[in-house]
């Protein structure tokens, strides 16, 4: 066990100095690309902000479930089959037909093929499950129509995030898929979270609809209020232009009014319709609407034509911006609702970096002073040993750019009190061999030897703890179980190839030394 | 080498870890944990308030006055620093931490929100389910790499070892209303790693004997085998307690309870694996068959 070849002994260094190096590229400007890696700090460090959101889907399937209902009753209607009374209870379709078309209804639906209720071949299911009692059919979402519903919207979702994200420009976010309706959005270095969980809590479903004078409406009015809660306004449910239209929006002056107004620009199809809308509409009050809340209802004074138009209301200019940023991004498929919020101010998270190191220092201290104390020139090796595993523990968090958090820091304390036990298992066991083998080389080659399995087994324990946080944690845990687990990595590395090294040249030279340990 | 007859104390050891445990039981299902808004739900504020005056009472009015339900505030480290728990947290109101603060900020003066966690039901329920799956699997497997490495009755020994720090750790958390959050449960996890980690040392110098010795009774063999790794035992627990008191002194407030955790769980962990684990060889009367045997399988 105490032999190196040259090889060897060339290998650990060069090993031990690339990782302390690595190590110490987050201290050092270095102007290699490759050398100059920087640990991550954890959003508890740096400061800034965590976000869970979760989707709503309720509005997403009502609104799938009504328009289904008018596909199939297009599709029959096509195909000369009567369907009738059709309903939605909750998130179920319901409809009847005559008796003798019930099996051609069925076919239809239950086909692999059909073309109103598609199948998935890779799940062997299709959209919706079917069926029917006598001449009543019921259509429900299957479990995998629900999933893949969910996931479309939850992918518009997360680019619309993404947009608003980037709009407000912090620098790198982390926008990530969480489940199938959750979003995990990580700010970090944001001041204030305020504005952005503002800007994520809208829908920002824009609409142009007219007010109505009369009930004489076809497509039937709703009654809908104004955005400061003034009053209310009866409002057609004909939707003349709605937000995905929208090319352009920007907050501007108006120099007439002297209000700030959010100006937007259209696509050619929004134009074609605006234009004809406000050109058969002059006169009538035509109703912006966001998120169901009138913003403001002018009148038509003549057509708008050039497929631009400004929105007024009483704006701030930051709420202008803000409504341009939302209508230029897009509105959400569905609201998300922000079920986690974790929020680090700078001026904290710098405390922390310092407090960490602080008492990464002072742990640190304690243990070299207590291992010189207790076993003098083997206690130095320890030491040794004990430094460098440091910096390889960091020197590796570095490579891998891992995200260092502050139970992460914890986490490299606690390797550091934690490390010396390999080596003290050694030491302790060679004590006990020299007492029966005079030879010195023989004792702690037989020590080495015979405290393998204990240590191996050891730390392969701490190391499943680490594993299983590792998988079940989130956020700064997980950042523990990293340097925990890197830690025993580097730790057996140390003391099987740094400490043993160093020990062995110690023996060899003072073999003739009367109780070296 | 010491020579400290451990085994004579076994019994009155183990009656005390008994009551221990007991009255850990009683605390943990009577009195419950403080769970934090980790696993509780709710809404919590770290704040720093630029006006010295400011002083518990004064923050709690000012808070209870928002209607915000059950209101706790602690000081937390400096004089101006305090954390506030609440059990409102509104996820469909983005604005809801805004204007906390801007009616705080008109009651006292000028605060600053160092720190913000706001965790919804859901979430803080998945997160105590997963906290107490990671803690069930790890002891899942540390029993399962046990039984691989050793015979039954040492995984046992080890497992009741662990169990018995965890309990008592968390009995602790219970009595002094100490709060339970993530960073708690990975604490507790990594007592278990360390539990299990001094006793699987004592235990291999256990087998070692077992071998070496067949006319040695298990009762004096687990007592030579606890003072020929003691020293170890001592030095590792010396170190470990060591960095872990410099994390709970200079590390700042965040990690208090973390460490505190740990120190518990190191304090009993070193205990446990003498004085419940060995009994517990001596009580399923562990000889060198039951290695023997092992091994030839």
């Amino acid at each position: 066990m105490l032999y190196f070849s040259k090889l060897r002994i060339i290998s650990v260094i060069v090993f031990t100095v690339i990782f302390s190096y690595f190590a110490f590229s987050n201290f050092v400007k270095f102007d290699d690309k490759f050398f100059s890696k920087n640990i991550n700090l954890g959003l508890d460090l740096q400061g800034g902000s965590y976000l869970l959101l979760e989707i709503d889907n309720r509005p997403v399937i009502t609104q799938k479930l009504q328009a289904k209902i008018i596909e199939l009753k297009r599709y029959f209607k096509e195909k000369q089959i009567t369907l009738k009374n059709f309903s939605l209870k909750g998130d179920t379709i319901l409809f009847e037909t005559t008796d003798n078309e019930i099996e051609n209804v069925k076919n239809i639906l239950n086909d692999k093929e059909s073309d109103v209720n598609t199948y998935y071949p890779t799940y062997k299911s299709h959209e919706f499950d079917v069926l029917e009692d006598g001449n009543l059919f019921t259509l429900n979402y299957s479990r995998y129509g629900l999933v893949l519903l969910k996931n479309s919207s939850l992918d518009q979702a997360i680019e619309i995030v993404r947009r608003r994200v980037d709009e407000i420009g912090t620098n790198e976010p982390n926008i990530l898929k969480r489940g199938n309706d959750r979003i995990l959005v990580e700010l970090p270095g944001l001041d204030d979270p305020n504005r952005i969980k503002s800007l994520l809590g809208k829908t920002a479903n824009l609409t142009f609809q007219f007010i109505s004078q009369n009930n004489e409406e076809s497509f039937g009015t709703e009654k809908l209020s104004f955005e400061d809660g003034s009053r209310d306004a009866i409002v057609s449910k004909r939707i003349i232009l709605s937000g995905d239209n929208l090319v352009d929006a920007k907050p501007t002056m108006n120099s007439q009014t002297n209000e700030t107004v959010v100006s937007f620009s259209l696509d050619r199809v929004g134009a074609k319709k605006f234009g004809k809308a406000t050109s058969t509409g002059v006169g009538k009050q035509l109703a912006i609407v966001l998120d169901g809340k009138i913003i403001s209802a002018p009148s038509v004074r003549e057509p708008i034509i050039g497929g631009s138009g400004q929105i007024s209301g009483d704006f701030t200019f930051q709420s202008a911006t803000d409504l341009a940023l939302l209508l230029r991004s897009g509105a959400l498929p569905a609201p998300l609702n922000i079920i986690e919020e974790r929020t680090v101010g700078p001026d904290l998270g710098q405390d922390s970096i310092d407090a960490g190191i602080l008492s990464l220092f002072i742990g640190f201290l304690l243990v070299i002073l207590f291992m010189i104390y207790k076993y003098r020139a083997f206690g130095l090796i320890a030491n040794l040993a004990l430094v460098s595993n440091l910096f390889l523990l960091i020197g590796i968090l570095t490579l891998f750019e891992a995200t260092l958090t502050l139970p992460g820091i914890a986490g490299i304390i606690l390797t550091v009190g934690m490390a010396v036990d390999a080596n003290v298992l050694i030491f302790e066991r060679i004590k006990e061999e020299t007492k029966n083998e005079k030879n010195p080389i023989i004792a702690f080659d037989a020590g080495y030897t015979k405290s393998r399995t204990t240590i191996l087994d050891a730390n392969i324990t701490t190391l499943i703890a680490a594993f299983i946080l590792f998988f079940m944690g989130s956020g700064p845990v997980k950042g523990f179980s990293v340097t925990l687990g890197v830690g025993i990595l580097t730790t057996l590395f140390s003391v099987y190839f740094i400490a043993r090294l160093l020990t062995s040249l110690y023996v060899v030279k003072n073999k003739d030394k009367e109780q070296l340990l | 080498m010491r020579d400290i007859s451990f085994n004579k104390f076994y019994r009155k050891f183990n009656i005390l870890s008994l009551v221990l445990i007991l009255i850990s039981l009683v605390f943990l299902i009577f009195k419950g944990l403080n769970y934090g808004v980790d696993f509780k739900g709710g809404t919590l504020i770290e704040l720093r308030t630029t006006d010295k005056t400011n002083n518990i009472s004064l923050i709690r009015d000012s808070f209870s006055q928002m209607n915000l339900g059950d209101v706790s505030v602690k000081k937390f480290g400096n004089e101006t620093d305090f954390i506030v728990k609440f059990e409102k947290q509104n996820s469909n109101d983005p604005e809801f931490i805004k204007n906390i603060q801007n009616k705080l900020s008109s009651s006292i003066g000028g605060v600053d929100f160092r720190r913000v966690e706001n965790v919804g039901p859901k979430v803080s329920s998945e997160l105590l389910k997963s906290g107490i799956i990671a803690i069930s699997l790890s002891l899942a497997a540390m029993l399962l790499y046990i039984w691989i490495r050793f015979e039954w009755q040492f995984s046992l020994g080890a497992i009741l070892a662990i169990f018995h720090d965890v309990i008592i750790t968390l009995g602790i958390f219970s009595i002094f209303s100490l709060e339970i959050n993530l960073s708690i449960v990975a604490a507790v996890l990594t007592i278990v790693g360390y539990s299990m980690n001094d006793t699987v040392v004592i235990f291999d110098r256990v087998r070692e004997n077992l071998r070496k010795f067949s006319d040695i009774k298990i009762f004096e063999l687990t007592n030579i085998s606890i003072n020929e790794t003691l020293s170890r035992t001592i030095i590792t627990s010396v170190t470990t307690l060591l960095a872990l008191s410099s994390i709970y002194l200079f590390g700042g407030e965040i990690l208090k309870g973390f460490s505190l955790a740990m120190i518990l769980g190191v304090i009993f962990g070193t205990y446990s694996s003498i004085y419940i684990a060995n009994p517990i060889l001596v009580a399923l009367n562990v000889s060198q068959r039951t290695i023997v045997k092992e091994e030839k399988d």
